[in-house]
């Protein structure tokens, strides 16, 4: 076999460069959504390798749900930090007061109101394309997304009317007012994911280790005690050893029970895992096409 | 909280595509790939079964693990290109899974450009038939390096050695004319689930591989064009920074590899302009490299200080490309408004984008055969043929059957901006002559 040959992770690598600098080259105003997931991380580290020297020509983007775990964001602001990049918070808190996003009671999370509060910014910052740390494998919904997502001006995705994505050639054109959602981890699996964060040595919230946690059991699944999730009369409260394998939003993401608490520990469990990785979600769980509503809306 | 990183597994990819219509076991053989190779979790594995009971009558329908979209449930039909993923101790796969139905072509050409390999699906009941050759055609037009005949629904002949090798021989009759250097015939039944995993012990007769065992094994290592250096530009990295004076000056260029092989030092042009410099340092985040290969992204740094861009393309001096504004190529088309000659359109070929027009509608090909129809009054969704076309500014290629990366391009509609046509460029007749002195300040 001959030395010029790249393995899966250097193959998916080049193939994100090349994305996040199709956006770089196509549009006037893009921003890159940041949550400090696993995924956007990686998302980052990719940005880092598609434009240093430069600094990243396009501003993070966070939409933060007020639902979310104290330790995503801690970890999101020093990230920030470290790079100097430069990094717009919009809040759903905001976007209720406003009178842009209503909540329903008996929601299970934010998802939702994200979408309004997403809008928003895009309008207030005239952004032309939002890329988002999405993958195929992760949801039926998102297995049929393209690299290059089309959205009408009114953030709407249309499954059945998507572009033809041939080759490596992007079609980036719009019109004003629309907008383009850009997945350039399009082709990654959750173990593609942390076998990147291995390679590149990269730092993850804590939650995602090993540790100790007062847990409920509710609808199937051990939910965080915290403010927004007390424990109710009939419930007991146990001390679990757990981590978290996606992170939602903190009222309806489900902590597993795990010892893994290194990065080569996550990738055996989820080699070894039975059960996907949205199976922790209650939200995807609502209805079997949750995702594909949301997306139709305007979501991520 | 992070170890020392132990080596990932170094595994490759494989991209492959299915082609088959509604019955021919299509869903039915991914489905069996995907169980058998144990990459079906409990959550997707309860969710079929969900649906089993209530919309199949209590047979497990693996097409439910492919159909995503609301719509396509409700009308038991696949929409679209939908892609699944799964990895052995061997390999990584990605599939792409075209349904059968109208639409047929534009989504099969979607789903098999960027494939190393297809799965052409014959049913052995049926033998070779119309669909078979179409869809043997497109595999041999688009280029795929490898195609599987996978002859499937063998417990229905009574596994019958002399109906798999009828059935070879007639794909052989006309295999020759399309130009597929790799073809291997595999007896399958992907409902039982024999030679698609685990080997069969009804085809004592048949000594090759599993499918799967193909599909891990096959050699992909020279599917990438390493001939002729090729950088289209994508982004010009410039990071004016004010105060560190080795970043003031940095100016580098950057993009993925579509052909070939650079080193620091050699010798580089870049076009249109012409202008020939070298190659002062291959810039990447992990630290410079001596030399880098398609298809690779990265950033270069010249000796001297040219006119450069995206869209630009920078070569080596071996296998030059050719450079024109008369074009002639086959083309797909996608949209259901019908092309016509005369017809403006945004032609974006590697990175640049550029307004060409189509002069001439040569013929249309037959897909089951290849034979071309001379002079159709327009080409309509799913059709293929050959155009001539004009474009404002000259461009730089190869033919696609040397470089799928240089010698594809897409059309896109002016105004509504749908992409309504990918291009498979026929090979230069000229290549182009470069300045052949060195650049000089």
């Amino acid at each position: 076999m001959s030395n010029y040959h790249l393995d899966h992770l250097q193959f998916l690598e080049t193939e994100a460069i090349h994305v996040l600098r199709e956006v770089a080259g196509e549009f006037e105003r893009p921003a890159l959504l940041f949550s400090g997931g696993k995924d956007s991380i990686c998302l980052l580290r990719l940005a880092e390798k598609a434009f240093r020297p430069s600094e990243l020509p396009l501003p993070l983007l966070n939409v933060d749900t007020g639902h979310h775990f104290p330790e995503l964001n801690t970890f999101r602001d020093e990230r920030v930090r470290e790079l100097g990049a430069k990094l717009i918070i919009r809040r759903v808190e905001d976007a209720i007061a406003a009178g842009i996003a209503t909540p329903v009671p008996g929601e299970i999370s934010r998802n939702r109101l994200q979408i309004p509060t997403l809008l928003a910014a895009i309008e207030e910052f005239r952004f032309d394309c939002c890329i988002g740390g999405a993958r195929r494998d992760e949801e039926k919904a998102r297995a049929k997304e393209r690299f290059f997502s089309f959205r009408d001006s009114f953030g709407q995705w249309d499954p059945k009317n998507q572009r033809p994505e041939i080759w490596n050639l992007y079609n980036a054109r719009l019109n004003p007012g629309e907008n383009m959602r850009v997945f350039p981890l399009s082709n990654w699996t959750e173990q593609d994911v942390w076998e990147y964060i291995r390679r590149e040595r990269l730092a993850v919230p804590t939650i995602y280790f090993s540790h100790r946690r007062a847990c409920v059991r509710r609808h199937g699944q051990w939910l965080p005690v915290n403010d927004l999730v007390p424990p109710r009369p009939a419930e007991e409260i146990r001390e679990l050893v757990v981590r978290v394998r996606t992170i939602g939003d903190i009222i309806s993401t489900g902590m597993v029970e795990s010892p893994a608490d290194t990065v080569d520990d996550i990738i055996t469990e989820i080699a070894a895992a039975r059960v996907t990785e949205r199976g922790s979600r209650a939200d995807d769980k609502s209805s079997e096409a949750a995702m594909e509503d949301r997306k139709k809306a305007g979501y991520f | 909280m992070i170890k020392p990183a132990a080596l990932s597994p170094t595994l490759d990819l494989l991209r492959f595509n299915t082609c088959g219509s509604v019955d021919d076991g299509k869903s039915t053989l991914i489905g069996r790939l995907l169980y058998d190779s144990k990459s079906l979790m409990e959550d997707q594995l309860e969710a079929l079964e969900r649906s089993a009971d209530i919309t199949g009558g209590g047979q497990i329908n693996l097409a439910n693990l492919t159909d995503g979209l609301r719509a396509e449930r409700e009308q038991g039909i696949t929409i679209d290109v939908a892609y699944r993923y799964f990895a052995t101790p061997r390999r990584k796969f990605i599939i792409a899974d075209t349904p059968g139905h109208i639409q047929y072509t534009r989504n099969m050409v979607t789903g098999a450009s960027a494939a190393n390999l297809s799965i052409v699906l014959v049913d052995a009941r049926l033998g070779v038939i119309e669909q078979s050759r179409r869809h043997t055609c497109l595999a041999s037009l688009l280029r795929i390096p490898h195609l599987v005949v996978a002859i499937n629904k063998m417990d229905l002949v009574g596994w019958s050695e002399a109906r798999f090798n009828e059935i070879r021989v007639e794909f052989e009759q006309f295999l020759p004319r399309l130009g597929i250097q790799d073809v291997k015939f595999i007896p399958i039944s992907a409902l039982l689930g024999d030679n698609v995993v685990d080997a069969s012990v009804h085809t004592p007769w048949y000594p090759g591989p599993t499918l799967l065992h193909h599909l891990e094994t096959v050699h992909i290592g020279s599917d990438w064009n390493l001939n002729g250096f090729r950088l289209p530009v994508q982004w010009v990295n410039r990071p004016h920074h004010p105060t560190d004076p080795r970043l003031h000056d940095f100016r580098g260029f950057s993009g993925q590899i579509a052909g070939g092989i650079v080193r620091t030092g050699q010798k580089v042009t870049v076009l249109p302009g012409g202008q020939s410099t070298t190659v002062k340092e291959i810039w990447t985040y992990d630290g410079p490299v001596p030399e880098a290969f398609c298809p690779q992204s990265v950033t270069l740094r010249l000796e001297h200080d040219i006119d450069v861009s995206r869209g630009h393309l920078i070569i080596g001096p071996d296998h030059l490309p050719g450079g024109s504004s008369d074009l002639r190529a086959n083309v797909c088309w996608m949209h259901s408004r019908p092309l016509q000659a005369g017809r403006k359109y945004w032609l974006k070929h590697t990175t640049q984008s550029v307004q060409a027009v189509v002069t001439a509608i040569n013929h249309r090909l037959d897909i089951s055969t290849l034979e071309p129809e001379p002079a159709p009054a327009g080409l309509a969704l799913n059709d293929i043929g050959e155009i001539r076309l004009h474009t404002a500014k000259p461009l730089f290629f190869d033919g696609y059957e040397t470089n799928r990366l240089t010698g594809s391009f897409i059309l896109i509609e002016q105004g509504t901006h749908a992409t309504v046509a990918a291009g498979m460029l026929l090979p230069p007749t000229e290549v182009v002559r470069p300045d052949t002195t060195d650049f000089v300040i």
